[in-house]
């Protein structure tokens, strides 16, 4: 609980932060670029989960758990995509999203 | 009686069957001849004793042969309907068990020499195991489900030997017309199996064949079309006899079956399958005669006939000599079922059933020896057809004797075994009613002609142009001829009506002799007449076949039933009915479908292209649904 601030407006920053995750995610073309708004709507996430814990049920402790284990799943997670990108890189020299549509149908 | 030495009459050819079957390729084929004839051999004995046993050392208990039984439930329907496995004794099936030995065995023999050198003579003998095996089966079938499964089981094989040449395409082609004519008249047979079932709740013989039984007594208690469902049963169930017996319509079947090896036409097509009709008619008998005061009993006795006639004007036409065989034994068979249409139950109105069994024993006996001598002589001269042979009693001494034998048996001259068996069913016949008595007189008449007519033109007349000399047939072919032969003199003393009567209790028969010289009369014009037409080469045969004119010729055609037939199911069936029906099923019923699935191509192929393979495109469609949803989660909360 952080002394004067209410849950809206933290809850407003996540919202914003998560909406510009998504338009990162949609707009960019470039993987890393998208790799990394990925990690921004994950990130709003985890902040909503440890606040309404913190702000709703202060005797609980599940919101915490479960932000930690996004982390988690989040740091695997790049891992491997980053690994993917790497691969791509060296089979087309591009990490474009336009240049790997082959695969459409 | 011990029941587990008849058991083995049966078994043993199935054994030599599935040995032969399984290492046909392994068995040499000096051995495997000999352990068909050796298995065979077996049976018989086995068969002779069962018949000793039960005829002498048990005989009569309270003047009765009693029917023994012995079986295991099989299949369990309710607590009478059901489908047992095992043996019945009496006396028409202990009297099949010799007639089929006997000539099993003779055929046997017989084969040894006639298929020598054949690629297939393994398998020729594991099917020759198959087929007795199956008719030992029937003759001791306890109930009509048991005796259907080897009904089915000998036309199978009845098939496999008579396409045994599978390379001709004529043998094939009168495999499959037996197969499908047979399996045809069988369906009537299942559906009358079915009918009995269900109305009197049993398959068994003993049950049902009981005078005094539920089955016979309440006959009248159910009725369809006016008459008796159980009436309409046993007329299905005869016309299942008449497609294995080549009862006319059915007929087609057996003179096109004749493409098989001789051996088996004369154990199959002449001794043992063609008279399981008959069997089974004499296996329902006291059913045939009680329900309906005997209406499906006289049906089979008009049958018998009509084809018994009819048969006899077109074996007169013939030339191909085991045709005119096949033609005989179908009239002959109308004779046996003629005998039985015309016959009663108790005592001495039991003749003409008695007759028609006795007929089945002696004309097993002659008409297989008429066969294997045909074989005889076209194992020598290598052609079935008359115009070929001639003069050939000089090269065949043993065929030309016991052909002759044959012939004078079957044209009914005295003292040979036709005459008694032939008479008992005239003087049956003349007892109940003057019409067929005079049918079956003219029969024995035309029967004695186109005998002879073959005998003459075989064994005299003008000889042949023979490329090589003919020669007699080796021993192991000309044994079982003369055994034959001994058969067809003297199996006609054979007290048959002490043994074998509907009531089995058996009575006294006394040569009626009025009728029987009257039978040996129209023999003997038979045999005169032919002897003036044929003995000689003249001119005579063809100006009487000129006068005719197109009776003759139909005659000849067989009366065109075969045309008739072909008609029905080519023009009719096939290119009327299935090429309709194939027509309908490729542009509707399938057009259908195919159209369901290019409209689904067709459909895709429009549509694909929103798959970008974009992953932002992908990602903004979801992402707009989500929006959406929410919107209206938000919208519906918010009322």
């Amino acid at each position: 609980m952080i002394p004067g601030v209410s849950i809206y407006e933290i809850l407003t920053v996540t919202s914003i932060l998560f909406f510009i995750g998504v338009y990162g995610f949609i707009t960019r073309t470039n993987l890393i670029s998208i790799l990394i708004s990925v990690e921004l709507i994950l990130n709003a996430s985890v902040v909503n989960f440890v606040i309404i814990n913190k702000y709703l049920f202060p005797e609980a402790l599940q919101g915490v758990y479960f932000s930690i284990f996004i982390i988690a799943v989040a740091a695997a997670e790049t891992a491997l995509a980053v690994s993917i990108i790497i691969n791509l890189y060296r089979q087309i020299s591009s990490v474009e999203v336009k240049e790997i549509e082959t695969m459409k149908y | 009686m011990n029941l587990n030495l008849v058991i083995l009459i049966p078994l043993i050819p199935l054994l030599v069957f599935l040995v032969l079957g399984l290492f046909y390729k392994k068995i040499k084929p000096a051995v495997s001849g000999y352990m068909g004839v050796l298995g065979l051999l077996f049976s018989t004995g086995l068969a002779l004793y069962t018949a000793y046993r039960y005829f002498i050392v048990i005989g009569k208990t309270e003047g009765v042969y009693q029917t023994i039984v012995e079986k295991t439930v099989w299949m369990n329907f309710t607590d009478s309907l059901r489908i047992d496995m095992g043996i019945l004794l009496d006396p028409i099936a202990v009297m099949m068990l010799i007639v089929v030995s006997v000539i099993s065995l003779m055929v046997h023999i017989y084969s040894r020499g006639y298929m020598k050198g054949d690629p297939g003579y393994t398998k020729y003998f594991a099917f020759l195991s198959l087929f007795t095996f199956s008719m030992y089966g029937l003759v001791l079938a306890t109930n009509l489900f048991q005796i259907y499964i080897f009904w089915e089981l000998v036309g199978v094989s009845s098939y496999l030997l008579i396409g045994y040449y599978y390379t001709k395409e004529s043998a094939v082609a009168a495999a499959k017309k037996a197969f499908v004519v047979t399996r045809f008249a069988d369906l009537g047979f299942l559906i009358g199996i079915l009918i009995i079932g269900y109305y009197t709740g049993t398959y068994d013989f003993e049950t049902l064949n009981n005078p005094e039984g539920n089955s016979i007594l309440n006959w009248a208690a159910t009725s369809f079309m006016g008459l008796s469902a159980l009436t309409w049963a046993l007329i299905l169930i005869f016309i299942g006899g008449a497609g294995k017996s080549a009862m006319f319509p059915l007929h087609i079947w057996l003179p096109d079956a004749m493409e098989g090896p001789t051996p088996v036409s004369a154990l199959i097509h002449a001794a043992t399958m063609v008279v399981a009709g008959v069997y089974l008619v004499a296996r329902l008998f006291p059913m045939y005669y009680f329900i309906e005061d005997g209406f499906a009993l006289n049906i089979v006795a008009f049958i018998g006939a009509f084809t018994a006639l009819f048969a006899a004007v077109i074996a007169i036409t013939q030339t191909d000599i085991k045709r005119v065989l096949a033609f005989s034994t179908m009239s002959q068979l109308g004779y046996m079922m003629l005998a039985l249409g015309v016959s009663g139950y108790d005592g001495h109105d039991g003749l003409g059933f008695m007759s028609s069994m006795f007929h089945l024993f002696t004309h097993a006996m002659f008409k297989a020896l008429l066969f294997l001598c045909a074989g005889s002589v076209i194992h020598a001269i290598h052609s079935n057809f008359l115009e070929d042979m001639g003069g050939l009693r000089k090269y065949m001494p043993i065929t030309n004797i016991t052909f002759l034998i044959a012939a004078l048996a079957i044209a009914g001259v005295p003292p040979l075994a036709g005459f008694w068996s032939k008479d008992e069913i005239l003087v049956a016949a003349f007892e109940h009613s003057l019409f067929l008595y005079v049918i079956g007189l003219f029969v024995a008449g035309l029967t004695a002609f186109y005998i002879f007519r073959i005998y003459f033109g075989i064994f005299w007349g003008k000889e042949g142009n023979y490329k090589e000399k003919p020669h007699e047939s080796p021993g192991s072919m000309t044994a079982p001829l003369l055994i034959l032969a001994l058969l067809s003199i003297f199996g006609g003393f054979i007290p048959f009506s002490e043994f074998i009567s509907p009531d089995k209790a058996g009575f006294e028969t006394h040569l009626n002799l009025p009728l029987a010289a009257v039978a040996v009369f129209a023999g003997l014009l038979g045999i005169v007449l032919s002897w003036i037409f044929y003995k000689k080469e003249s001119e005579l045969a063809d100006k009487f076949a000129k006068r005719f004119g197109s009776f003759y010729t139909w005659a000849y055609h067989k009366f065109y039933f075969d045309e008739l037939y072909l008609f029905v199911t080519k023009r009719i069936l096939f290119n009327g009915i299935a090429r309709g029906a194939a027509k309908f099923d490729k542009k509707y019923v399938d057009g259908t479908m195919v159209g369901i699935g290019n409209q689904t191509v067709n459909t895709s192929e429009k549509i694909k292209g929103i798959q970008s393979g974009k992953v932002q495109d992908y990602a903004f469609a979801f992402i707009a649904g989500a929006v959406v949803l929410a919107i209206i989660c938000i919208y519906l909360w918010l009322n």
